[in-house]
């Protein structure tokens, strides 16, 4: 998963790739567990349903099924995300809550190293397929998937996947700040220390690394064994950011990570989230039309548990292909 | 001018709401003062060295009534053998219920039985402990003693403990699991932490609970006039030694009694001030979680 970018575009590029190969990354285990044949059932992760077990298949843009979901959205994707290399893909991702299905036919692809927005009003779905994606979904009782969300072409739902593997490369940011009610350094580290490095050398390391990462070392530097609960609301959640990139993940997963800020505090996130694109893949939801249009490079656009629309922010925002998106993000409803 | 007169009631009621409440609050002070003074007026004059020092004597013999040496070393080793027992087995047993199956089979149930279990006599607690310790050893001992105020912990503690960690946001059990974390480390690490400082509040209260109790040792430890350590012959406690000395004849052996109550009173005024204290320090940590 960490090989070369082999179609590197341009210099700054080259550079984070030489970064990444730099950074000494945390022992990896694979992500799919030896399966014993024949899978017994019921002795999966309560979202992984029945499926065989899996090979690896390319995220190419063919698969993207045709399906028509009933709102018209499009179904071809759009050249210039096709272009892209794909870290994420949900091929006819359905969720389930119980009997209500809450997320119809999912068809979307990540591009690696950019930004990509989720949108839509409040009930969308928009949380629930960002949690879909690192399974955290699988907490909640009653939850059913269909279909696949693929990592590097790896189902994720597919029996034999490791969990526990798969979270530690899908890095989260939640919608309110919650660090652990422990010190700063504490906080930064606890992926690596539950990975169990006790490295002091090496820990400190990898904390002032995140934290400058995550543009809040020079903040913190002087109080690093104070309680992280001392940090301003910005701080905190700069501090869960660089949590996060500590554990060395290729994707941030972000929920609505800026809510519960005040506009100061956005911008900064906002930045950060500059800095972070080309190192990390950046996936956020957001309820704020203006921080899609900043951040990031393709905003999907859902509406009622179905992508509606889905391409360049640009083109979506300037020049959408349907009505109900345009009513949307020019704020006349949602 | 309905109004003015609208509001002047209600200032009136205002007032008269407060006054109760302080009345009130005013008499359970009182009482408390009442009792703690009493307490200390009869029992602080026959709280000598020889009280921590010496083993009841029988009257007649030198040095009588003597001192509740073997009570308190009894009563200590009781709370320490019941809080092993009861300590990790209400702890696990709260985490089960907080962490791993909310609404189970097996939990519905345990949770009910907790509650039940809090609020049953503790005199029936002894016949258990009776039954089913004593007579199987066949003798009275120190183990039957600690296991029947083990008993009186466990349900306290499990259910003070599942309470704390329902407390605890579930924004830390997703930002652990989502770090990669498994379950029982995110427990261990981050949700038992998160709660410690009311998880400690919860158990002392239930040692301060049993530290006092004499019914379930009248049954089971019996009491001893002698100096033992070993749980396994019948043991001493304070709580029965009081018992005892309060059934005397001799008004010797009542002060005696005095003084081991407001022994017995200090003990769990400063068993509960510490952990006040504790839980304050450890809970400034986590306050606005």
């Amino acid at each position: 998963m960490r090989e070369p970018i082999m179609d590197v575009e341009d210099e700054a590029e080259v550079e984070v790739t030489r970064e990444r190969e730099q950074r000494p990354a945390p022992p990896r285990r694979p992500l799919v567990r030896e399966i014993p044949a024949p899978p017994k059932p019921g002795n999966g992760e309560p979202g992984a349903a029945a499926e065989p077990p899996v090979t690896p298949e390319p995220t190419a843009p063919e698969m993207h099924a045709s399906r028509a979901a009933s709102l018209g959205a499009t179904t071809e994707v759009h050249p210039e995300l096709a272009a892209e290399r794909h870290v994420l893909a949900a091929d006819e991702f359905c969720l389930f809550y119980g009997k209500n299905k809450a997320l119809h036919e999912i068809n979307m692809q990540i591009a690696e190293g950019k930004v990509t927005a989720l949108v839509g009003p409040s009930g969308c779905g928009k949380s629930t397929l960002l949690r879909s994606i690192n399974r955290l979904n699988d907490l909640i009782d009653n939850v059913r998937t269909e279909g696949k969300i693929t990592y590097h072409g790896q189902n994720v739902y597919a029996r034999g996947i490791d969990v526990i593997e798969l979270r530690k490369r899908l890095g989260m940011v939640f919608q309110k700040q919650n660090p652990f009610p422990m010190s700063i350094f504490e906080n930064v580290v606890y992926a690596r220390r539950i990975a169990g490095e006790r490295n002091r050398h090496l820990l400190h390391e990898v904390c002032e690394r995140s934290l400058r990462s995550a543009a809040l070392w020079d903040e913190v530097r002087d109080r690093l064994q104070s309680s992280a609960l001392g940090l301003s609301g910005g701080q905190q959640q700069r501090l869960c950011i660089a949590r996060a990139i500590a554990a060395e993940p290729d994707v941030l997963l972000m929920d609505e990570p800026c809510s519960a800020l005040d506009p100061i505090a956005t911008s900064k996130i906002e930045d950060l989230i500059h800095e972070l694109r080309r190192k990390y893949t950046v996936v956020i939801v957001t309820h704020n039309m203006q921080q899609a249009a900043r951040v990031s490079d393709f905003t999907a656009f859902m509406y009622l548990g179905r992508l509606v629309e889905y391409g360049p922010t640009a083109s979506i925002f300037q020049n959408p292909r349907l009505k109900q998106t345009e009513d949307y993000v020019t704020g006349r409803f949602g | 001018m309905q109004y003015a007169l609208y509001n002047r009631m209600t200032r009136a009621n205002s007032r008269m709401m407060y006054g109760v409440c302080v009345a009130f609050t005013a008499a359970i002070l009182l009482l408390l003062i009442l009792v703690t003074g009493y307490l200390i007026s009869i029992g602080i004059g026959s709280i000598t060295l020889d009280f921590f020092r010496k083993l009841p004597i029988p009257n007649g013999m030198e040095g009588y009534p003597g001192g509740l040496k073997n009570g308190l070393v009894g009563t200590g080793i009781l709370i320490a053998l019941a809080s092993a027992i009861g300590i990790p087995v209400g702890m696990l047993a709260g985490i089960y219920l907080s962490e791993y199956s909310a609404n189970s089979l097996l939990a519905t149930p345990t949770r009910f039985i907790c509650d039940v279990l809090s609020g049953v006599p503790s005199i029936v607690v002894g016949i258990l402990g009776y039954e089913l310790v004593v007579r199987p050893i066949g003798h009275h001992n120190g183990y039957a003693g600690a296991a029947a105020l083990a008993f009186i912990m466990v349900p306290i503690i499990a259910r003070t403990t599942e309470e704390m960690l329902r407390l605890v946001p579930n924004s830390y059990r997703e930002a652990s699991i989502a770090l990669g974390a498994t379950k029982a480390r995110t427990i261990m690490k981050v949700v038992v932490p998160a709660a410690t400082g009311s998880i400690i509040t919860g158990v002392m209260l239930a040692v301060a609970r049993v530290a006092g109790e004499t019914a379930p040792l009248l049954f089971t430890a019996l009491g001893s006039r002698l100096l033992t350590t070993n749980p396994a012959e019948p043991f001493p406690s304070l709580t029965r030694e009081i018992f005892e000395l309060a059934r005397g004849p001799e008004p010797a052996q009542h002060r005696l009694a005095w003084a081991g109550i407001l022994v017995l009173i200090a003990l769990i005024f400063v068993l509960n001030l510490t952990v006040r204290f504790f839980s304050q320090s450890v809970r400034g940590r986590v306050a606005h979680a």
